[in-house]
């Protein structure tokens, strides 16, 4: 509050005064405590991990215990396999969907579709770990790539379906309208125009979504179970760097604990990132062309 | 029609305005970048594939409904309903009850919260209405990052890090100063609930504070200019003019939170000690539903052991879902311009 003379008819009383500074001083607390785990989970990130980081971990597969050195070459290479799957899966659907909810849906299903979607989020990731058990893993007989890909795709598909909503309702109506104008057909101008127009907000909604999944473990445990070995086939048991550090972190050896602190440094940097190009690419504008 | 030969240089070839043109003869005749084939069915196919994608959205939540009914029916048909409140978890004999599990994950979820929703309202406070324009950006990121923060690196910080500053430091100092409320009392191992709770509330904090911030920011500015023109501190602007307009939203933040304290699977499973046993003091060890799914689905050798551990993962999933859609309504009653009733 302002001290000047004319301001003292509504002079503050020092109670006042003084619970505005003790509050400020909370909340600035609060910010402090809740940046100290922040810094120092990366702190012990990078401590831990960059010593343990070295050529062998990029490139070889996991020693039998007792034995040092050796790596996560074949998780890294997993969870890329597992990854991949889950973007082929979530990223079209998720898209599509996100496009019908902006363009076509009426009220009733928008909202249902809508609503289910934001469900959909909501299901503990765990859960979708247990429902692509019984969809892939029971089907096939095996754990497999194939199986994480399917859990970690299903987690994918509501995050990218709001974002390709929001952004395309970004689209000023008399964008579609010029096209239609022009004689372009719906589909053509969707694609060609209206997507086009709010493509790097679409990749900020993938990429969000991508950076969500990439480190998830649950859905991974009885999917793609992990291996000790390379594997490229989609139909087999397939090692994630996520679960590789779940395993070293929680076993009794310290080898196994350093090699956990490097994989989940690169894990880390992986989604940073993922995390900062999408930063960028929402602080240039989401919608090219249209200001 | 006809307008889609104003554009370009005369094309070749007659313009037969066929209603039933093949679409592949369409596309080759005219080429351009932005026509092709007959509009009507490719207009047609691409509205059944968006829809297609919509309907597969619908499927997956059917899907996961129906897996998880379908797949527990055994355990429910022979414990029933009091298979949540039946404390006895015994694979060897076939005999299971989730409540230690239920009762795990009430205490560290609440636990969490409890820890998590001070913090997160005053970052949100301070990033909205007191924190100096420049530092906003960089706080607002901050704190999203460590939403970004995979689960399973949270649970490595929390066994090497948290877990031995609670055991060396922490416990003996609660112990020692609040061992008679009982809540803090036997063997400070470090790992067990007070450990779940805590790397819980961090988890939590991004997630209410993010929303909590969102809702803070749709209360027009106009609420704040009024009382502060009626010559009130920051703080009584704050807490007259913003936290009582969102009220409603805040509380669906801190639902949301619980949402997510309540379906957080590896972190917990990592540090809670994974033991089916309910004590009163937070220090014992103890176990959740996520972490016994996580810990137990994959080595469970009978039907009847599989079937038990997707009912705890159907319970999980009704209880996170109705949490979320309550917390989605209450962030909606706010953010849409709804301004929550009954000002004092």
């Amino acid at each position: 509050m302002p001290n000047s003379p004319e301001s003292r008819p509504i002079r503050v009383s020092f109670r006042r005064r003084s619970m505005n500074h003790l509050v400020t001083l909370a909340a600035a607390t609060a910010v402090l405590l809740v940046l100290l785990p922040l810094t120092a989970i990366f702190a012990y990130l990078v401590y831990k991990g960059v010593g343990s980081l070295n050529w062998a971990f990029l490139t070889q597969i996991p020693k039998p215990v007792g034995e040092p050195g050796g790596g996560m070459a074949n998780a890294i290479a997993g969870s890329a396999l597992i990854l991949l799957i889950a973007s082929a899966m979530g990223v079209p659907i998720g898209i599509g969907a996100g496009i019908y909810l902006a363009e076509y849906a009426s009220n009733r299903m928008g909202d249902l579709v809508r609503f289910t979607a934001d469900v959909l989020n909501g299901v503990p990731s765990i859960v979708v770990g247990i429902v692509a058990y019984g969809v892939v893993v029971l089907a096939q007989g095996h754990f497999s790539a194939l199986a994480g890909g399917f859990a970690l795709g299903m987690m994918m598909i509501p995050t990218i379906t709001r974002a390709t909503e929001e952004m395309l309702l970004l689209v000023p109506r008399a964008i579609r309208e010029a096209a239609y104008g022009l004689g372009i057909s719906r589909w053509r101008t969707t694609l060609s125009i209206t997507l086009r127009t709010a493509t790097s907000g679409v990749i900020t909604g993938v990429m969000l979504a991508f950076a969500r999944v990439a480190g998830e473990t649950a859905p991974l445990l009885f999917t793609a179970f992990g291996n000790q070995y390379w594997n490229w086939k989609i139909n087999q048991p397939t090692a994630a760097l996520s679960l590789q550090v779940f395993t070293y972190a929680i076993s009794p050896f310290d080898e196994w604990h350093r090699q956990a602190w490097a994989g989940a440094l690169i894990l880390i940097v992986l989604i940073v990132v993922a995390v900062s190009a999408l930063r960028v690419a929402a602080g240039r504008g989401m919608l090219k062309g249209t200001s | 029609m006809s307008n889609r030969a104003l554009g370009s240089p005369p094309s070749p070839g007659p313009q037969p305005v066929v209603k039933s043109g093949i679409a592949a003869d369409g596309s080759s005749r005219t080429g351009g970048f932005l026509r092709g084939g007959n509009p009507r069915i490719w207009d047609g196919l691409f509205y059944l594939a968006m829809l297609g994608c919509a309907l597969c959205v619908l499927a997956l939540v059917g899907v996961i409904i129906y897996e998880l009914t379908t797949r527990s029916q055994l355990s429910w048909k022979a414990f029933g309903w009091r298979f949540f409140f039946a404390s006895e978890w015994d694979p060897v004999n076939e005999r299971f009850g989730a409540w230690p599990f239920v009762y795990g994950t009430i205490v560290s979820s609440l636990l969490a919260l409890f820890l998590a929703v001070p913090l997160a309202l005053g970052v949100a406070t301070f990033i909205t209405e007191m924190c100096p324009r420049r530092l906003r950006e960089a706080l607002a990121f901050s704190t999203e990052l460590l939403a970004a923060i995979p689960s399973v690196i949270y649970g490595l910080w929390a066994i090497f890090v948290l877990v031995p500053l609670l055991r060396e430091y922490f416990e003996p100092w609660l112990a020692r100063y609040f061992g008679w409320t009982g809540l803090f009392t036997g063997p400070a191992y470090g790992i067990g609930m007070l450990a779940a709770g805590t790397i819980l509330a961090i988890m939590v904090v991004p997630i209410i504070s993010s929303i909590t911030r969102e809702v803070m920011m749709a209360v027009p500015q106009q609420q704040r200019e009024a009382v502060l023109a009626l010559g009130a501190t920051r703080w009584e602007m704050i807490r007259i003019g913003v936290l009582r307009n969102a009220r409603a939203g805040i509380f669906g933040a801190v639902i949301l939170g619980l949402g997510r304290a309540l379906g957080e699977t590896m972190a917990v499973t990592m540090v809670i000690g994974n033991r089916p046993e309910i004590s009163r003091s937070l220090f014992a060890p103890g176990y959740t539903m996520a972490s016994v799914i996580a810990n137990e689905f994959s080595e469970a050798a009978t039907d009847t052991y599989l079937s038990a551990l997707v009912q705890v993962g159907l319970a999980l999933f009704l209880v996170t879902i109705i949490v979320n859609i309550l917390a989605q309504l209450l962030v909606w009653s706010v953010t849409r311009g709804m301004p929550a009733r009954g000002h004092a």
